[in-house]
């Protein structure tokens, strides 16, 4: 992997930036250059929120994806708006108890889970984010599986045992979901 | 003997001001508080843009000259850098009460426990007579050559009774230097702000009605005659508030 | 060295702040900035520091001078509106000849403007913030980790030179997270003998002051403030060169704008289009004379920046305009593209000969 672009897109209060703030650091522990830069301003209240995430080999240039490998949308403006400009051969993830469209491009790989509908039958409410993010690590070598923990004790308090707990298993369960 | 003397507290500086002024007695009265208290060494000044823009040139202690209105700030700034030294401003009413009414405010509000001197002359002296922010209603000045209309000018800004309902300041007093006794009471007033500042009591502001001969067009001596039949009816003299004041008592 | 920490360049100046020994902070809420203040809310109390909300944007850089008096590091940041509104105080901090350290994350303008990224107070930041003939010294980070270093260094910088040194941020470097060292090493002591510090009755009272009624006076105050002015630029002139051995194309942008410049530029010699940069790293004093050494073999220059053109002065200037100078820019909050680098760089190719 030389550098891949991931970018995550969904509503203020979706949990977007601290997905990707949760990948941005399991790059650092594991010495790669990495950016995370967060849109910012109004719109992070309940208006639309995304978050660019690089992860690289080589120091990185621009901080900005505008062209993603990989696309996490949690919502419709966000898959309307990144669908084009997925690269070509790219990845895209949907949750697909949001987004009722499919995705309509032939030239990259499309994967869906209903992140939103899980987190709720499984009691695990405001964490669709890391649900989908489990099947994005599934699906893709952004990181070694087995390092989510350190990752997450990074930006969870060790004081919120339970959160830290509560984190782990949505990201396993959108790992494992069929 | 030495029955009467410079307090150590002034330099050598020959004063700037326009015969007649009353700068001069307050000047002396701040000196002369420094001196008793015995903090001179310890003691930082800022002078204002104004008649009193030199002041720096006039008070034998470390100073700071600020822009226009922004002397509370720079006072906070000093005083929040060495809380042990005491810090004072000295100001006028156009760098007060007008351009710089929210530091005066605010400084207030956060109780800094600094001491402003506010020279209250009721005109802007330094740029040659205008109509300030006390200027009193019917007041004749170079841009209110027909008297001060309060209908389309607004009325004169009361510092006193503005900060009494600030909960942060500690002590605000209004006094003047037109006689004898109201020099006296002057310099009780000065003294209290300084000795509550060293004891951490927090904001204390002095306001002191004092005269402009020049730009007035009155002889000193009228001028004074003027500031009583004037300008203590509309500025009433007094102490405003004193947190401290049953403490003080006992 | 330090484990590496992920900040964001916002909060990253902050901690190399108080690295630098800042104690004192002041300032004003304003996007996209604050979180400068919030971390210096939560840090002063934990090392006895004093950080304070000011009532306006003037009143915090006044609040600064106050503090530079007395001989203490001490800063303010703000955002580009607020910025306008220090630009008094500057300039007495300026004609006070008191150092101090102020950063300005900018926002698209005029006017309330926006809240998204921009580089349109390039002007005010090395002209015009203040009356008055005064410099001051401009660093503009392009990394999280350069916000920690030039913070560092513009600590240093400010009380080396009894100047006021801005770091010329921009919207993504301050919000934007990377890893970063916080390993900065020792801060040099300077002696300030001008300080307020009280007389303590053993010498003659420290005056800080500005006003100089004498004419004579005053012009010696400032030919003197430019000789001072005169040893910044023979000494602490930064710059970033990327692939310039064999460029025929010269980009010139800072901050965010390299960034993109330098994706821009693996994209170009891909194609075969021989594009190198270079990067003010001071915008004050500004790198001429390697602009005007690569004005020799270059055929084009190309200002890329967030504003309507301004840098691009100073690149014409430095090179006296031997060579064409082309601006791309977006403006308003909108960032260039490496597309847009590239188109700028084709019509170079047209033109520069």
């Amino acid at each position: 992997m030389s550098t891949k672009q991931v970018l995550f897109a969904g509503f203020g209060g979706q949990g977007i930036l601290f997905t990707g703030k949760f990948l941005a650091y399991e790059g650092l522990l594991s010495g790669r250059e990495v950016s995370w830069l967060p849109s910012y301003g109004p719109e992070m209240r309940g208006g639309t929120a995304n978050c660019s995430v690089i992860l690289s080999d080589t120091p990185v240039g621009s901080p900005i994806v505008t062209n993603p490998d990989i696309l996490i949308a949690m919502n419709l403006p966000s898959l309307d708006k990144y669908e084009d400009a997925t690269v070509s051969g790219g990845q895209i993830f949907v949750d697909s108890s949001l987004i009722e469209r499919k995705v309509k491009r032939s030239d990259v790989e499309a994967n869906y889970i209903p992140a939103t509908k899980l987190a709720a039958d499984e009691n695990l409410t405001g964490l669709a984010n890391m649900i989908i993010l489990g099947k994005v690590l599934r699906h893709t070598e952004l990181m070694d599986y087995k390092n989510v923990g350190r990752a997450m004790a990074k930006i969870v308090s060790a004081k919120r045992k339970n959160l830290y707990d509560l984190n782990l298993k949505a990201i396993e369960l959108g790992y494992s979901y069929e | 003997m030495v029955v009467f003397q410079k307090p150590k507290a002034l330099t050598d500086a020959v004063l700037t001001y326009c015969p007649g002024c009353t700068h001069g007695i307050i000047h002396r009265l701040v000196a002369e508080a420094i001196d008793e208290l015995g903090v001179m060494g310890d003691t930082i000044g800022v002078a204002p843009v104004g008649c009193s823009v030199m002041a720096y040139n006039f008070f034998n202690v470390d100073m700071v000259q600020a822009a226009h209105g922004r002397a509370p700030a720079v006072a906070t700034g000093i005083k929040r850098s060495d809380p042990k030294k005491i810090v004072f401003t000295y100001q006028g009413d156009g760098d007060l009460a007008a351009i710089g009414t929210a530091e005066t405010v605010h400084s207030a509000a956060r109780g800094e426990n600094i001491t402003i001197i506010f020279v209250n002359n009721a005109i802007y002296g330094m740029t040659g007579g205008q109509m300030a922010p006390t200027t009193l209603p019917k007041m004749v000045t170079q841009t209110s050559p027909y008297g001060r209309d309060v209908e389309k000018v607004g009325y004169p800004v009361k510092v006193c009774e503005l900060l009494q309902n600030v909960d942060g300041a500690a002590y605000i007093e209004r006094v003047s230097v037109d006689n004898i006794k109201n020099i006296n009471n002057a310099k009780k007033a000065i003294l209290k702000a300084f000795t509550y500042q060293t004891q951490g009591k927090g904001f204390s502001l002095i306001e002191v009605l004092s005269t402009c001969p020049t730009n007035w067009g009155l002889s000193p001596e009228k001028a004074l005659e003027w500031l009583r039949e004037n300008m203590i009816p509309y500025y009433p003299l007094g102490c405003y508030k004193d947190k401290y004041a049953q403490e003080a008592a006992k | 060295m330090s484990e590496k920490v992920l900040m964001k360049g916002n909060e990253a100046i902050a901690e190399a702040a108080i690295m630098a020994g800042c104690r004192h902070y002041f300032g004003y809420p304003i996007t996209p900035q604050t979180e400068i203040a919030a971390y210096m809310s939560k840090r002063m109390p934990q090392i006895d520091g004093v950080f304070l909300q000011a009532e306006s944007e003037i009143a915090a850089i006044n609040m600064v001078i106050g503090v530079s008096s007395t001989g203490k590091h001490v800063m303010t940041s703000s955002s580009s509106p607020g910025i306008s509104l220090k630009s008094e105080g500057l300039s007495y901090l300026a004609g006070c000849d008191l150092p101090a350290f102020v950063v300005n994350v900018q926002r698209g303008g005029p006017g309330l403007g926006g809240i998204q990224p921009s580089q349109s107070d390039y002007w005010q930041a090395t002209r015009a913030s203040g009356h008055g003939d005064f410099r001051r010294i401009v660093l503009a980070p392009d990394s999280v980790q350069e916000m920690v270093s030039l913070t560092f260094k513009g600590f240093d910088l400010a009380d080396k030179y009894r100047m006021t040194t801005l770091l010329l941020a921009d919207g993504t470097i301050g919000q934007m997270m990377e890893p970063v060292s916080l390993d900065m090493g020792e801060v040099t002591k300077y002696e300030k003998p001008w300080a307020v510090t009280g007389t303590k009755g053993i010498r003659k009272p420290n005056i800080v002051n500005s006003l100089f009624l004498q004419p004579e006076v005053l012009e010696k105050y400032n030919i003197e403030r430019y000789e001072r002015y005169k040893t910044v630029e023979e000494n602490e002139v930064m710059y970033e060169e990327y692939m310039m051995d064999d460029a025929e194309f010269c980009i010139v942008a800072f901050g965010i704008a390299a960034r993109v410049a330098k994706n821009a530029i693996k994209q170009a010699r891909e194609k075969g289009i021989k594009a190198g940069m270079i990067r003010p790293i001071t915008l004050w004093p500004f790198p001429k004379a390697a602009l005007a050494k690569a004005a020799e073999k270059v055929r084009a220059f190309i200002s890329v920046e967030l504003s309507m053109g301004q840098m691009i002065d100073d690149v014409e200037l430095s090179i006296r305009c031997k060579k064409p100078v082309i601006l791309c820019s977006r403006v308003g909050g909108m960032i260039p593209t490496p597309e847009n680098v590239l188109a700028a760089l084709d019509e170079a190719g047209k033109i520069g000969g």
